[in-house]
């Protein structure tokens, strides 16, 4: 294994959040077993506290998982240059099976943990708190997606096994045969480009409707849950080929790079706010009947829907100015 | 400003002004996570900035060396090898190489004698590594003297010091004329030390190397980009192994963290019992304690970041420069070129700004659910 | 109206050392009167004053707020209620150390982040009503009695609340603050207030604008 800093940082976050969130689980089950809103006991109190300690743990965590995902992709692209024939990111998760599942897995803990942090801030304005059982419930289910997070990561580095020139003359330089593809398969531009608008179009519609007549939230969560991957795969195999004005080079990550303008950032950060959100609008619309809830419901969710709608305006935008400037012209060409 | 914006403003303000009133006890704080900031820092600063300035040096280095080996060690290679590769599709160039190491006892150094090839040096002169010159305070027109392979003396003048930009690797550099250096090591004719080969198409390096070892099969081609990346991997294991070893003090800062974070005076209990009477919840007083924790850590992250830049960029990374570098004995004197970079920064924040928050989200917590009416008993 | 229905307080609640501190408490405390819970130190006043101003909850029991059930609600609420209805006066006025008299004022209205420049506007008239207006920068370290008492009255007041707490706010003060006092919880009367006071000091239980004293021993009351 490599023992770099970036390494170690991100073995020791995953390890480190795995055990805040195991913390804040102890909390949870206690809350979920002694739990009674008409008692003035003690006990009680004690266990109301122990919300603030379990939403500032699951709070922090989830905070520290942005940034090491983050962290991550820059960390892969650092590494390149250690791994025969990876040419960016893309070849360094490629190094061994575990390097995609780590990231997608990483990816799930944010959406995870965000809808459970709306689902949190809706329920603390109720003040019976009528989701309790359930958000901590849900939590026992975060935790071992946290943990398996970190336990595919930790495989991920620890068999990742640079190739380095040995005073052996027989292995000095390695075989082609072991380098590393540095491209993802990708599906035609042309189906990827009719997904995008198809599940953008979707999502456009849902979203309207959601806020104009309050209905459909869980069609829009949906549409949201579909357009992300259509979105990461187009970007994959369409929007990223006119970023790099090149028809082969399908890299998720060089777009984040200073020569493409950070194009990147202004594509991933709408599209996984927007998606976050759309998420917990799926989430906190079943609970609009309850009475404590309702005004917190209506004015979240449709708070939520708003955020999200601006940015996947903005991601499809951004996109489609992508593809506009580009000088590479596929359509004729190429599809 | 929005309704959010505001109320963090206000427990902003409230903040600083409680750090204001605390100052003994917070710059204690702020002083120990600045050294261990300036600590990593450095260390990420420099060995970065090495692997940076190999990359530099390695960049006009040819693609692909060919040394011979007898018996599993490096030999001299025939001049004829290069005619045995002939024609190999995707070469630009090839020439043979010579260089070799020179021990010179009166300052215990080695120096690495090389016969440059875009260079021409007069017979019976030099050209001298900065590194060289400092030691032996020599300048241009200065004559040098070494005991050759057989045993005479050769005296060199000193035609000229190389310019000092990438010194890390030219500092113990001795340029002389092939023929000088034939005689000086007893080195026949037709014999080169190695064999390069300029690959223009990286794609094809590989390629050209395979061909190689069919070709002569008792040689070893090295590639430039093996190299690059055996540095690479050197220069992170070795900030990797220095992180390893500062974990001690890590774990002692978060312990102190911890401590500080939890044993609140009763001045402070008070305080934030009186808040929370007045109408603080629990979640403003756990806000204002994050507010608190993010100003100190940004205080002490970016004061801890710019002393390690100071002291790695302009004063040479006096305190890890023998760890990180290597041995050696003629240290270069090495400026390397200032720069930041977004991966050391996250990096950084994960290995100090992350364990001093975790260290005091519980500490914090149980402050802030102090009873609301304990300032009336 | 304030209702407290067969209140109870317990500490250290199943452990060997339980103690109640109030006990089966019945009490109606009308609007726009100034009422005054009277008793020996460990009579249960402070606790019970803390019950009613939302600080603490009742371990049994029913509070009503007007038509609002208070029992059961979660601190996160009943702080909310709290800092919209209460305000309060404490013994030691509990003022914070270091900070301005203006900026100890403004405190209770941070985590309700109202515009900063009609924050200030509100808490410097408050403080010239007070006649406090040549204090406002001073640090409240450096005050006097009846000006740290003051200052703490403004402060209850920062967010206009319907009703004003205090415990003992005579303790620390001479006969002659202590009446000055009382003609200004008269004068919040008159305002409009409702006001809830405890005390033992026969100047705070007599002053001629206290409507009613209920006296407590051991967790109950003894008289009303």
């Amino acid at each position: 294994m490599l023992l770099s800093p970036a390494i170690l940082a991100l073995i020791g976050v995953s390890a480190v959040v795995t055990a805040l969130l195991l913390l804040a689980s102890v909390f949870a089950v206690r809350v979920l077993r002694h739990w009674d809103i008409r008692s003035g006991s003690e006990l009680q109190l004690r266990l109301e506290r122990s919300t603030y300690l379990i939403s500032t743990l699951v709070t922090f965590a989830i905070a520290a998982e942005v940034v090491a995902l983050l962290l991550f992709v820059y960390n892969a692209e650092g590494m390149h240059t250690q791994f025969v024939g990876a040419m960016c990111a893309t070849g360094v998760l490629n190094v061994n099976a575990w390097g995609w599942p780590a990231l997608l897995l990483k990816i799930a803990v944010f959406f995870a943990g965000s809808v459970w942090l709306l689902l949190n801030r809706l329920d603390n304005q109720g003040y019976d708190y009528p989701l309790i059982r359930l958000k901590y419930g849900l939590l026992l289910v975060l935790l071992p997606l946290v943990a398996t997070a970190a336990v595919v990561q930790l495989q991920y580095f620890l068999n990742l096994n640079p190739d380095v020139i040995t005073s052996c003359c027989g292995s000095l330089f390695s075989p082609d045969a072991q380098g590393v593809a540095a491209e993802v398969s990708s599906v035609t531009p042309r189906t990827a480009m009719l997904a995008l608008y198809g599940s953008g179009a979707l999502v456009f519609a849902s979203g309207a409707i959601y806020l104009w007549r309050r209905r459909l939230a869980t069609l829009f969560a949906a549409s949201a849950a579909v357009a992300f991957p259509i979105a990461i795969v187009a970007i994959v195999s369409c929007v990223a080929l006119y970023v790099y004005e090149h028809p082969h080079h399908h890299c998720p990550f060089c777009i984040l790079k200073s020569g493409h303008d950070y194009i990147g950032y202004w594509l991933y950060l709408p599209l996984f706010t927007a998606t976050a959100l759309a998420l917990g609008v799926g989430a906190l619309a079943p609970w609009r009947h309850i009475e404590s809830l309702r005004t917190a419901v209506a004015a979240d969710a449709r708070r939520y829907a708003a955020i999200a709608l601006a940015g996947f305006v903005l991601f499809y935008a951004v996109a489609t100015w992508a593809i506009v400037r580009s000088n590479l012209t596929m359509a004729g060409t190429w599809w | 400003m929005s309704h959010f914006l505001r109320r963090q403003r206000y427990l902003i303000d409230f903040t600083l002004a409680s750090l204001g009133r605390r100052k003994g006890k917070n710059l204690g704080l702020l002083g120990v996570y600045t050294l261990i900031v300036f600590l990593l820092a450095s260390v990420m600063l420099f060995s970065q900035s090495l692997r940076r300035e190999a990359g530099l040096l390695l960049e006009n280095a040819p693609e692909v060396v060919v040394q011979r080996m007898v018996a599993g060690r490096h030999d001299l290679i025939p001049a004829a090898y290069l005619e045995r590769i002939g024609k190999v599709r995707g070469v630009a160039a090839k020439y043979g190489r010579l260089w070799g190491y020179f021990y010179d006892p009166a300052v215990q150094a080695n120096y690495t004698l090389l016969v440059p090839r875009d260079q021409e040096i007069k017979s019976g002169e030099m050209i001298v590594g900065a590194g060289i010159a400092r030691t032996r305070g020599l300048g241009a027109g200065d004559y040098l003297t070494f005991r050759s392979a057989q045993g005479q003396s050769f005296a060199f003048r000193v035609a000229d010091v190389l310019a000092s930009d990438a010194e890390l690797v030219s500092a113990d550099l001795l340029l002389v004329n092939e023929a000088d250096y034939r005689a000086f090591f007893g080195i026949a004719e037709g014999m080169y030390t190695d064999l390069a080969l300029e690959v223009r198409n990286p794609q094809e390096v590989r390629k050209v190397a395979e061909k190689l070892s069919v070709m002569l099969p008792d040689t070893r081609p090295i590639l430039r980009e093996e190299i690059l990346r055996t540095y690479d991997a050197l220069f992170q294991w070795r900030q990797g192994i220095v992180f390893v070893l500062l974990a001690g003090s890590l774990l002692a800062f978060v312990i102190f963290a911890w401590d500080k974070a939890s044993g609140l005076s009763a001045e402070e209990k008070r305080e934030i019992g009186i808040l929370k009477a007045i109408g603080w919840e629990t979640a403003d007083v756990i806000r204002m304690k994050f507010w608190e924790g993010a100003l100190v850590s940004l205080g002490a992250f970016l004061l801890g970041y710019l002393a390690a830049y100071v002291h790695v960029f302009f004063f040479d990374a006096a305190l890890f420069a023998p760890v990180l570098k290597g041995w050696a004995v003629l240290y270069p004197q090495f400026r390397p070129q200032p720069f930041v970079d977004g991966l050391q920064v996250a990096t950084l924040f994960f290995f100090t700004v992350f364990p001093y928050t975790v260290a005091t989200v519980v500490p914090i917590w149980r402050a802030a659910t102090t009873d609301p009416d304990a300032v009336m008993r | 109206m304030i209702r407290l229905n067969d209140i109870s307080k317990a500490f250290n609640q199943g452990q060997p050392n339980e103690f109640w501190a109030v006990r089966d408490v019945t009490l109606d405390i009308e609007d726009n009167r100034i009422t005054v819970l009277r008793g020996p130190s460990g009579s249960g006043k402070t606790t019970l004053l803390s019950m009613i101003g939302c600080l603490s909850r009742p371990t049994s029991g029913r509070i009503l707020l007007g038509e609002r059930n208070l029992s059961g609600l979660p601190e996160r609420f009943l702080t909310q209620i709290r800092r919209e209805t209460f305000g309060f006066i404490f013994q030691r006025f509990n003022l914070i150390a270091g900070l301005t008299v203006l900026d100890n004022v403004m405190l209770p209205a941070y985590p309700l982040a109202p515009d900063h420049g009609a924050l200030v506007q509100r808490a410097t008239a408050l403080l010239e009503q007070f006649g406090m207006g040549s204090k406002v920068a001073s640090k409240v370290e450096w005050l006097s009695g009846g000006e740290a008492q003051r200052t703490a009255i403004c402060r209850a007041l920062l967010n206009d609340p319907q009703i004003l707490i205090a415990d003992e706010p005579t303790a620390n003060l001479d006969t002659r603050l202590s009446q000055e006092f009382m003609t200004i919880i008269g004068e919040l009367k008159a305002a409009g207030r409702t006001l809830i006071l405890t005390s033992h000091d026969p100047v705070v239980s007599d002053a001629p604008c206290v409507d009613r004293v209920i006296t407590l021993r051991d967790g109950q009351v003894q008289a009303d």
